[in-house]
């Protein structure tokens, strides 16, 4: 049965992770392929990678180290962050990468998804939402949402789930939708806005911000229909320990990857 | 020990690369039908579209040469789909080494498509699994499936549907699912086609 997956995110700036990690054992809290390893080791299904790079003349550090991080790690991992075009994710996947995920640029020209899946194949090209409450979307009864980009900080005026869906028809094979009314508040997922972003497209989708509890991944898991959850902070700082959440789950009757 | 790796236009060979490094071997990626007929072990990568695929093996004269090998071979997901006799992917004839079709997943709505994720395999016996045991998760991405047939030694099931997930016939070995991606089982799987298979 195909499990659900559990994905930590790390933020990368330069070439180093910035979010503060709490790690016990680790020679460089701050270098992203000893974190990789230590997630690996513990059971994480596959991993994100963010650049937060400020300048375009330090991608290259995040070139290579994606490639250290493949030389490293035997699970998936997906890398995002000012992904432009073709020759920026050609370099990423040639570095290594599993996917890519793609966010404000899709939204400025969407055609660019069509042209990565049908360059890449649709397997990894993920499609980045950000998206934060707006009562003017409001729809029958449901909440709407819109579509932010540049780091949350730019409204586009998309709703969300029509958003998805056209990503989903253009070709992306993975939607990472996040919460930003959500995210850091560790009050749970966006469950409802994740099951209508899932009912609508055709490919998995992986919630984001909000995790808290344990009891949040298993309703994300539930009444959400996400495919995978995705989490920062509260892994970085052991407040939830990955293998810990998978027993959870398990128990709880959600298909999970576990340990031999 | 010689490992080729079949060169084409299909990705993730540096996955696979670096997942071999980690085991300690080293591997030449090649197109040159001399250097696949003389290493002692060949791996037929995977990321891509059936009918580009093969059109370039054939404009290489590959296709000859990948079925007459007599080495352990090994295909590892679009190369093991590679391996049958025919694919829907573009109703494309492909190298037909394993006589079995590879269809498109067509499921009920709920099951979304890509299979992506990590799956369990049941297995019969095989000297391949030899070093596995008890649940042995795989990481799978894929929108075609091989269907089961007399060479399969493994399936998998998605929703409604049971699919091969690993095939064997004489020294062809085939994996739906990505070992290179597949942390301790992959690599598992991966040692024992390199030193024992």
């Amino acid at each position: 049965m195909l499990a659900k997956r559990i994905i930590p995110c790390l933020d990368v700036r330069d070439g180093r992770t910035v979010k503060g990690v709490n790690f016990v054992n680790l020679r460089d809290a701050g270098d992203a392929v000893e974190l990789a390893k230590v997630y690996s080791a513990c059971g994480a299904d596959e991993l994100t990678f963010l650049d937060i790079t400020a300048t375009v003349e330090n991608r290259g550090t995040f070139c290579s180290l994606v490639a250290r991080i493949a030389d490293h790690i035997s699970i998936p991992f997906t890398v995002g962050g000012g992904i432009r075009n073709i020759a920026d994710v050609a370099a990423l996947l040639d570095s290594g990468a599993d996917k890519i995920s793609i966010n404000s640029q899709a939204v400025a020209k969407a055609s660019v998804i069509d042209e990565l899946a049908l360059q890449f194949g649709s397997q990894c090209v993920v499609c980045a939402i950000d998206a934060r409450r707006n009562a003017q979307f409001d729809k029958n009864g449901e909440e709407g949402w819109e579509v932010y980009v540049h780091g949350g900080r730019t409204p586009t005026g998309i709703e969300v789930v029509s958003w998805a869906r056209e990503a989903y028809d253009r070709g992306a094979g993975e939607i990472l939708l996040t919460s930003m009314e959500h995210d850091g508040v560790k009050g749970g997922f966006a469950v409802d806005l994740t099951r209508r972003v899932s009912s609508a497209v055709g490919i998995p989708v992986i919630a984001s911000g909000g995790a808290g509890t344990m009891e949040h991944f298993r309703e994300v898991f539930t009444d959400g229909k996400a495919d995978a959850a995705l989490a920062a902070s509260i892994f970085h700082f052991h407040e939830i320990d990955i293998p810990e959440l998978k027993i959870f789950l398990s128990k709880h009757g959600i298909p999970m990857r576990t340990r031999q | 020990m010689r490992i080729a790796m079949v060169k084409y236009n299909a990705g993730n060979t540096r996955s696979v690369l670096c997942s071999l490094n980690r085991l300690g071997y080293e591997a030449e990626v090649t197109d040159d039908p001399k250097l696949l007929r003389s290493a002692d072990k060949v791996i037929f990568p995977g990321v891509g579209e059936a009918s580009t695929a093969m059109a370039y093996l054939r404009e290489k004269g590959l296709d000859e040469v990948l079925i007459h090998l007599e080495q352990p071979f090994l295909g590892v997901c679009l190369g093991m789909q590679l391996m049958c006799s025919f694919s829907e992917e573009h109703n494309t004839t492909t190298l037909g080494i394993f006589d079995v079709p590879v269809r498109k997943f067509i499921l009920p709505q709920e099951y979304k498509v890509p299979h992506m994720g990590w799956n369990t395999l049941s297995r019969s016996e095989d000297p391949f699994f030899s070093h596995l045991e008890g649940e042995s998760w795989c990481y799978f991405v894929h929108s075609y499936y091989v269907e089961v047939g007399p060479s399969t030694i493994a399936t998998t099931i998605y929703g409604p549907l049971s699919f091969t997930a690993v095939l064997h016939k004489d020294n062809f070995y085939g994996c739906q699912f990505h070992p290179e991606k597949s942390a301790e089982v992959g690599a598992t799987l991966l040692k024992t086609f390199v030193e024992e298979l």
